[in-house]
């Protein structure tokens, strides 16, 4: 009890002698000041370019019947805004992305964090950040020139379709997800593992069943990072999918035809409408519609993360 | 009295540094063994060899024997994962996991699939009856088990031990991270798994070793300056280093 009375004593004999309480105060208003117009800064900014999207976008939905804007047919010189082909093809691409990297990405944190010798993990896991690091282009002109002949070699018609898109797409959010599942696995405190072995789990039940789980959010996180730069990327994507905006037919054939994403359309088509033009809107509406995507995407993941981690909080 | 494990010339090492000094003891089958000393004296080191738990250490190495029931349990064809279904522990801070506390106790019956779906039930019950906890968490069950009080938590490893039929339970300290009630619970608790258990504890707390146990082990330095049944090793012990220790002269 002792200690509680001296505190207060410790304390003032450590404030430096030389600033006065006024001055350090001031010091702290501007700071607090500073911190708190940044804060409020970031949510201005997303917030304006929110009404700057919907400003732009809303003739879109008000000049072209919705019905129209769910159709099938892409021509815009025609006047026939079908935003279908487009979603379609974004979500073959993500789609095949997401099937090809989850589970390659985290077997492979799972390798890395729990079987690879030491040696090898600290070899493995520098050069797996360094990938995270190139820039996506150069891995869009890779796939060009080496996997697309070879899709076309396997047999499609050509080697520029929406699996190659997945393909590359996958590879450019594998990093993301390896490395920051890798940390979360190394989070999950070693007393899990210590009691799932001592009841005689073997080392793959250990991780199946208490490490994985116990490492839930962290993996959720890197797979919506992972997946959230793929859903984004654009130029990597124009050039290996082929860029027709059709609907391929149905069916596991859809990933080897071309399509034509969201986001390349946008990119390609924005330098050549007149601003203020319906189709210069409708491009907009598809911004619009990439945000709801991705806003919904977030929601729902951060929705399952919250509930799980916050259990955490109970221990001691 | 029947030796459920016996310890012959058992070593120990991490990397060049030995941890454990020529060890012999045994340890009697339905009884409390306390293993007593100061920090780094090596009787955790010594409890996590039992069960071979110091294998997760890369570093680490043993010679000598470990026999349960005759068979040595560093044998090449040991299967380590049943060895720790027969040799179970409780560790120093209670560790469930961030899962609810019925699946924390089914967890090894199901891990092990030594019990059928419609069983599981009963087991949990059973163990968390044998661990004293059933009537404080019965209504619960679904809850997670982070939410229970450190006492709670550490009864609930307990039961989540027991739930694997384990033959041997060592205990790493189980009380120190307990306040003074919750350790009267274990320790009575204790006292009854003994029935059906081997058990060896590992403890800081010397009144506790002398309340719980029936035999009890001095470490000091990695070596095993002294083993006797309890009552004689705190009344009349035969080394002058225990006696310094136990009376709080040394250590």
């Amino acid at each position: 009890m002792s200690t509680l009375d001296e505190a207060p004593a410790a304390w003032q004999e450590q404030q430096p002698s030389g600033a006065p309480a006024a001055k350090r105060n001031w010091r702290e208003t501007i700071i607090e000041t500073v911190i708190r117009l940044c804060g409020i800064s970031a949510v201005v900014i997303i917030t304006l370019i929110f009404l700057f999207l919907l400003k732009e976008g809303a003739p879109a939905f008000m000049q072209v019947p919705i019905r129209d804007l769910l159709g099938v047919r892409w021509y815009p010189i025609e006047d026939m805004f079908g935003l279908l082909p487009l979603l379609v093809g974004s979500l073959l691409v993500t789609i095949g992305a997401v099937v090809i990297a989850v589970p390659l990405g985290l077997t492979t944190a799972v390798y890395l964090g729990e079987f690879a010798p030491p040696w090898l993990r600290e070899i493995l896991k520098p050069v797996i950040e360094v990938l995270a690091g190139i820039p996506s282009i150069v891995l869009g002109f890779l796939g060009w020139v080496a996997l697309a002949p070879l899709i076309q070699a396997a047999g499609a018609a050509t080697g520029l379709t929406a699996f190659t898109g997945a393909i590359i797409l996958a590879y450019m959010a594998l990093p993301t997800i390896i490395s920051i599942t890798e940390d979360a696995l190394y989070a999950v405190p070693k007393e899990y593992r210590d009691g799932a072995l001592a009841l005689g789990a073997t080392q793959w039940q250990t991780i199946w069943r208490v490490v994985l789980p116990a490492a839930r959010s962290g993996i959720v996180i890197a797979v919506m990072l992972g997946v959230g730069r793929a859903i984004g990327e654009t130029m990597a994507v124009m050039l290996v999918t082929g860029n027709a905006a059709n609907i391929p037919a149905f069916g596991l054939g859809a990933w080897f035809q071309p399509v034509r994403t969201m986001t390349a359309t946008i990119a390609a088509e924005m330098g050549e409408v007149a601003q203020g033009s319906l189709h210069y809107s409708v491009l907009f509406a598809i911004g619009i519609v990439l945000f709801l995507i991705t806003f919904a995407f977030n929601s729902l993941a951060t929705r399952f993360i919250g509930g799980r981690s916050r259990r955490r909080g109970g221990q001691i | 009295m029947e030796n459920k494990i016996e310890v012959r010339n058992f070593n120990f090492y991490y990397g060049d540094f030995q941890a454990l000094i020529d060890l012999n003891l045994p340890i009697r089958a339905n009884q409390i063994t306390a293993l007593i000393g100061p920090s780094g004296c090596g009787k955790s080191t010594f409890l996590r060899a039992l069960n071979r738990m110091n294998d997760t250490i890369s570093i680490a190495r043993a010679d000598g024997e470990v026999l349960l029931d005759g068979k040595n349990v560093y044998d090449p064809d040991i299967d380590v994962a049943d060895l720790r279904h027969r040799v179970g522990m409780v560790f120093q801070r209670p560790n469930p996991f961030p899962q609810s506390i019925y699946n924390n106790v089914a967890f090894g019956p199901r891990v092990l699939g030594t019990a059928k779906k419609q069983d599981l039930d009963q087991i949990v019950e059973e163990s968390l009856q044998g661990a004293a906890l059933w009537d404080e968490v019965k209504d619960k069950l679904d809850k997670p088990a982070l939410e229970l009080n450190p006492g709670q938590q550490q009864r609930m490893c307990i039961a989540r031990t027991i739930a694997v039929r384990p033959e041997v339970i060592l205990m790493d300290e189980p009380c120190s991270a307990l306040d003074p009630v919750a350790t009267l619970h274990v320790e009575e608790l204790m006292r009854r798994l003994a029935e059906k258990y081997t058990i060896v504890i590992v403890t800081h707390n010397m009144q506790q070793a002398a309340r719980a146990s029936d035999w009890t082990g001095f470490f000091w330095l990695g070596r095993l300056v002294e083993f006797n049944e309890t009552t004689t090793l705190f009344t009349n012990p035969h080394q002058e280093l225990t006696e310094s220790y136990i009376t709080g002269r040394q250590g």
